[in-house]
């Protein structure tokens, strides 16, 4: 099996509250638990009413309201940063007086449902900007707590399975949306108030399958693992874990474990290149055809999706750092096609399976890894930390790389990211959390 | 509550929803319904030959409800409120000099919609088409009907995102040598190379002399008026603020639109008109935000769409910044006068 850390080796295999919740004899075979594929419902059905809108938005700006979207990127910038920090708070306030995790959440998603059906009363770029900011301020709240959740609710050694089920339901959503708001453009003229409507009933479907079946986190059961993690935990932690507060939040980077992934996810973020760089290099290196080019995130998506469940199963088999940074291995995998001399058909659909092996390795699998690592009570503010330092990372990586590209070039910048993320990986490596996986039992 | 009753309630609550759902959806295709039948009061409009030769007349997308909509229409120049003719032809947008045409269209495709640009001959017959990478804005056409240009907003550039990049492609409609995208030029900016990552274009507009054209270029958050020239591949930083330019028939003249401090960040811009000798500015008469290319009906007028109840109306405004701006058409879009 794999042994989370330090923490748990030096007391007995799983003696966290949730493993002996959950005893895992025999349950390696069994299903991931029920909050688990609630809050995976919950974000299936959310995915498909925020995506139905996205689909539809630029269409919506420029052949139904006759805007230009390009003002519309401007506001689009302002609320990036914002988002990062709600994160932040979202995830203290759900570890405040002892696990409100699916308050917080349920205030979240509902906050973006109620987002919607305001959608059919602006006409014009503010009000619109205003209200998607409003949508993407649930969407920060919401993530963090949601996460803890599903760490919360399933045992140590099928965590990267349990976010595995989470993050493929998660993305069959973001699949179906676009298809649904494309259906309602195709039965309709002009639909757009109706792709809108529907959305907003789908949206509130999410919530209520949230407030119905998602069971709230018992304090009682955060008190019980906080004693089991006093044995262990430093006396700031400690104190911590009596009453969450901000500083104890803070207080979670003195963990050598949780620092030791926070500056791996950090590091390997730096040198992660945005998605959109991907598409624009793809298309330019291999002349992918212009009508093409809105496919290529859906091919990435489609390859997350397959994958997430059986990469999450291997991070618990194999150990989630191995996961994790095999996954890296394929982002730069990616990287080295695009960089190559083949020019096959082929080429297009290998770098898009890649890039999805990439995030199905990664995304859920960093959430597994730093659950280990953060006690019960303060796991949501843990992960916020970790979430909100890797999106910081990508964004700084972001500026980073359109500067070299503007410097020297996109092919050049593409070598520098590679290197960078080879060297990242290395560092990664060896400052990984110890011990590392042993062989499954 | 026990499982039983909170599936129970579940269940209850997708009733509910679904018949709004569904409620709105046939709403919408309902209306759909009426926007196919003509509206009383609305302009007249018989099917018909339409052509790109023959002066006095302007083209435009024709907006009114009915079995016409969004078909290449043509009127009189000289009654622009009169009787339309149809042509068939659907575009989005539309623009056409001595007999060449470009019209960018939908293609309804059975998972998504696809656009193209068509380049059109004088009788609106199809003599080649490009795919166009998103949703197609600007479109024009140089004064010899060789050179023809478009924009599209390309999304997708970022997964779910909000934000937005534009492509500006140029064909040479004699070999069909394709440009997908001008940032394959060269920019000089205050007389040096200039290289960013985050470079737009926008709007092109072509001179007589089939080598020159002007465009919009964005770049860290500010946008600029570029001389091009097809034959360098080249573009040239002129002035700032420009967006949309459109060249004068006498080509000494630029009408665009551009941000004014202090007006609403949803409705930022004014219409003016650039002298290209002195760099000298009019604010025209026209006191709306303006978000169109304008398109010269002779050296001294303008016309330009604004949102109206069927989508969008035509208006005209004096080039030199006196009289007042004019509605002269209801439900039109995309007009050009053919000469």
């Amino acid at each position: 099996m794999y042994v989370a850390d330090s923490r748990a080796s030096t007391t007995a295999p799983a003696t966290s509250a949730e493993g002996a919740a959950r005893p895992r004899a025999g349950r390696r075979r069994a299903a991931v638990a029920p909050t688990v594929l609630a809050l995976g419902t919950v974000s299936l059905i959310t995915d498909v009413s925020s995506e139905m809108v996205t689909a539809v938005l630029p269409l919506y700006l420029v052949a139904g309201l006759g805007l230009s979207p390009l003002g519309f990127g401007l506001l689009d910038g302002v609320y990036n940063g914002f988002s990062a920090l709600v994160r932040l708070v979202g995830g203290h306030l759900a570890d405040r007086g002892g696990g409100r995790h699916k308050w917080v959440a349920g205030f979240g998603y509902g906050l973006s449902a109620a987002c919607k059906p305001l959608l059919l009363l602006a006409h014009t770029l503010t009000p619109i900007g205003l209200i998607l900011a409003a949508d993407r301020t649930g969407k920060g709240l919401r993530t963090a707590p949601r996460d803890a959740l599903i760490s919360l609710s399933s045992t140590p050694e099928t965590r990267g399975r349990a976010f595995g089920v989470h993050r493929a339901m998660d993305t069959a959503g973001a699949l179906l949306g676009p298809l649904a708001a494309f259906l309602i453009l195709r039965a309709t003229v002009d639909g757009y108030d109706a792709v809108f409507t529907v959305s907003f009933c789908v949206a509130v479907v999410g919530v209520l399958v949230l407030v119905l079946f998602v069971p709230g986190t018992s304090v009682k059961k955060a008190n019980a693992s906080a004693s089991v993690q006093k044995a262990n935990a430093s006396p700031s932690v400690q104190k911590a874990a009596d009453r969450p507060t901000l500083r104890a939040a803070l207080a979670l980077l003195r963990r050598r474990d949780l620092r030791r992934i926070a500056v791996c996810a950090l590091l390997l973020g730096l040198a992660t290149v945005s998605d959109s760089f991907v598409y624009l290099l793809l298309q330019r290196r291999l002349g992918v055809p212009d009508r093409w080019f809105a496919l290529l995130p859906l091919g990435t998506a489609a390859a997350f999706l397959l994958l997430a469940v059986p990469l999450g199963r291997l991070a618990d088999r194999l150990g989630r750092w191995r996961v994790f940074l095999a996954g890296h291995g394929a982002l730069l995998l990616a990287y080295g096609l695009l960089l190559s001399s083949w020019h096959g058909t082929a080429l297009p659909y290998a770098v898009l399976v890649l890039h999805g092996c990439f995030y199905a390795a990664t995304d859920g699998v960093l959430m597994a890894a730093a659950s280990d690592s953060v006690p019960e009570e303060l796991r949501s503010s843990g992960l916020a930390l970790v979430q909100t330092g890797q999106a910081l990372a990508r964004f700084v990586c972001s500026l980073g790389f359109g500067a070299a590209w503007t410097l020297w070039g996109d092919r050049s910048a593409l070598t520098l990211a590679a290197a960078a993320l080879a060297g990242c990986a290395a560092v990664s490596f060896l400052l990984r959390p110890a011990p590392i996986a042993k062989a499954p039992a | 509550m026990t499982r039983r009753n909170r599936v129970l309630v579940l269940v209850a609550a997708v009733l509910v929803l679904a018949v709004v759902a569904v409620a709105s959806v046939l709403h919408a295709s309902a209306r759909a319904d009426r926007r196919n039948q003509a509206q009383p009061g609305g302009p007249r409009i018989t099917a018909g030959t339409v052509a790109l030769t023959g002066g006095g007349r302007m083209v435009f997308r024709n907006m009114a409800w009915g079995p016409h909509r969004d078909e290449l229409t043509t009127v009189p120049a000289s009654d622009p409120a009169g009787a339309r003719t149809a042509s068939k032809v659907k575009c989005l947008r539309f623009y056409a000099a001595s007999g060449t045409g470009v019209c960018l269209q939908a293609v309804h495709g059975a998972m998504q919609d696809t656009y193209r640009a068509v380049i059109l001959d004088a009788r609106l017959k199809e003599r080649a088409h490009y795919d166009v990478p998103g949703i197609p804005s600007r479109a024009r056409v140089s004064p010899s009907g060789r050179f023809a240009a478009w924009t599209a907003f390309v999304g997708g550039d970022s997964y779910a995102g909000t934000n937005f990049s534009t492509r500006a492609a140029i064909v040479d409609t004699r070999t069909g040598k394709l440009t997908p995208s001008l940032e394959a030029y060269r920019i000089v900016k205050d007389g040096r190379t200039y290289r960013a990552a985050d470079t737009n274009f926008w709007g092109v507009t072509f001179a007589a002399d089939d080598r020159t054209f002007y465009a919009t270029l964005a770049t860290k958050g500010s946008t600029y008026l570029v001389r091009g020239d097809l034959r360098s591949r080249t573009v040239t930083t002129l002035h700032a603020n420009v967006e949309c330019p459109s060249l004068s028939p006498d080509g000494t003249r630029v009408a665009y639109k551009k941000r004014a401090k202090g007006l609403p960040k949803d409705a930022p811009w004014r219409l003016y008109v650039l002298d290209l000798r002195t760099l000298r500015e009019t604010p025209l008469a026209e006191r709306r935000s303006v978000d169109d290319q304008a398109v010269w009906r002779d050296d001294h007028t303008l016309v330009y769409a604004l949102p109206g109840d069927y989508g969008a109306d035509l208006y005209e405004v004096p080039a030199d910044g006196t009289g007042t701006a004019r509605r002269i058409s209801t439900a039109a879009v995309s007009p050009v006068f053919l000469h």
